[in-house]
């Protein structure tokens, strides 16, 4: 596969919220204003890039029978330094996203890249590959994000839109969340995966 | 009193997959059939009781007193790992049969966030259930847990039950499968918000 396919694929055709439905807990959690999407998604990149590059990097010398101990404690002391470094230089957005960010830890998505990419391919790919379903990932939680936040709190990225009342509140709490989600996804797979 | 407030709240009021959005890739999975439902929040419930009495432990005890908070997550998702695995090899031997009904379900539990998500609120989130915002102390605790896996349980199978009447419905083509699914729980959520406010 080009190096070009393995950023690109996790955009449409991997994706991993519309079309493997992995990682649900955050995106249905964070997703409360495209802000806070786009940061949960970029800080799951953080850790899906570095993971998948340090295990790829060790793969070799760790027994198979505890491979999968050995990913999850990988993982976890990325998303540990991750949590340093939030709390470090985005205190707020860190406070904002609370529980989501230890979560990371048990996001499948970051363990399924592990275990079906980055342990059979070089360092370099598995940069790429977290690198792509990162983006992917990144993209699905902003765009529900921005319709979340548009239907909710009639605003963009934070800015209010001027003349314009309070939104629906459900949008922003956990119905809306299931409700827009749910819809998105019949949106991508009518216009978007076209089979 | 109090008691009863940790319970309603934490079933009814802020139930872990309605208003929290924990576990919810177990909770779409196997919701197909109410008996894999029913056998999956067995597992959940007595997994997520042990590990938050194991993690406030070795919180309290051990991290806190060296200073040691900042491994709490590796810490945490380690208990948890070690303690489903313990729970498959005494299950096993003493009971096979509840053994053989919750199958694939046990080892799966490891990556359900919801069990590392009460984990970590429990030690870093002040509760106030009807007192000033303090800790929870260790029965409240391990109460606290407890109740919030019945509230899983709860979303479960009322979300099982629906399930099984959706498919024996003629669902549009596009929202077949998940989508349809989210709207469903997307529905039940907003009755679910109609607690909001008892306790």
């Amino acid at each position: 596969m080009s190096k070009l396919k393995l950023i690109t694929k996790g955009l449409v055709k991997d994706n991993p919220t519309f079309v493997l439905l992995l990682g649900m807990c955050p995106t249905l959690a964070t997703t409360t204003s495209a802000i806070n999407g786009l940061s949960m998604g970029l800080a799951t990149l953080f850790v899906l890039v570095l993971s998948n590059m340090a295990i790829s990097a060790i793969d070799p010398v760790v027994p198979d029978k505890v491979h999968i101990p050995v990913y999850i404690v990988v993982i976890a002391t990325f998303v540990t330094l991750l949590q340093f470094l939030m709390q470090a230089y985005t205190p707020d957005i860190y406070a904002t996203l609370g529980l989501f960010i230890p979560l990371i830890v048990v996001n499948c998505i970051v363990l399924g890249r592990a275990e079906a990419f980055a342990n059979k391919n070089s360092v370099l790919d598995s940069a790429l590959d977290g690198l792509g379903v990162g983006l992917g990932f990144t993209v699905s939680l902003t765009v529900l994000g921005l319709v979340r936040e548009l239907l909710g709190s009639l605003s963009l990225f934070g800015w209010k839109i001027p003349g314009t009342g309070d939104g629906m509140l459900a949008f922003v709490m956990a119905p809306g969340a299931f409700l827009c989600l749910g819809y998105l996804m019949v949106l991508f797979n009518k216009y978007i995966a076209k089979k | 009193m109090e008691i009863l407030l940790i319970i309603v709240s934490a079933i009814f009021v802020n139930n872990i997959v309605l208003a929290q959005f924990l576990g919810i890739c177990p909770y779409l999975g196997v919701s197909n059939k109410l008996s894999t439902a029913s056998g999956m929040s067995l597992a959940v419930c007595f997994v997520i009781t042990l590990s938050t009495l194991v993690t406030y432990l070795l919180n309290k005890y051990l991290l806190v007193r060296f200073g040691l908070e900042f491994l709490q997550t590796i810490a945490f998702i380690l208990v948890i790992a070690a303690l489903v695995q313990m729970v498959e090899i005494v299950l096993k031997k003493v009971s096979p049969s509840l053994y053989q009904a919750l199958g694939i379900f046990l080892p799966l539990i490891t990556t359900n966030c919801a069990v590392l998500g009460v984990a970590i609120n429990v030690v870093t989130k002040e509760f106030t259930f009807g007192l000033p915002s303090h800790m929870l102390g260790l029965g409240e605790a391990v109460l606290y847990a407890f109740a919030t896996s019945l509230g899983y349980g709860l979303a479960m199978v009322i979300f099982a039950g629906l399930r099984e009447h959706l498919s024996l419905c003629e669902v549009p083509k596009p929202f077949r499968g998940v989508p349809i699914a989210l709207v469903t729980v997307g529905i039940l959520a907003m009755a679910f918000m109609g607690f909001s406010g008892i306790a």
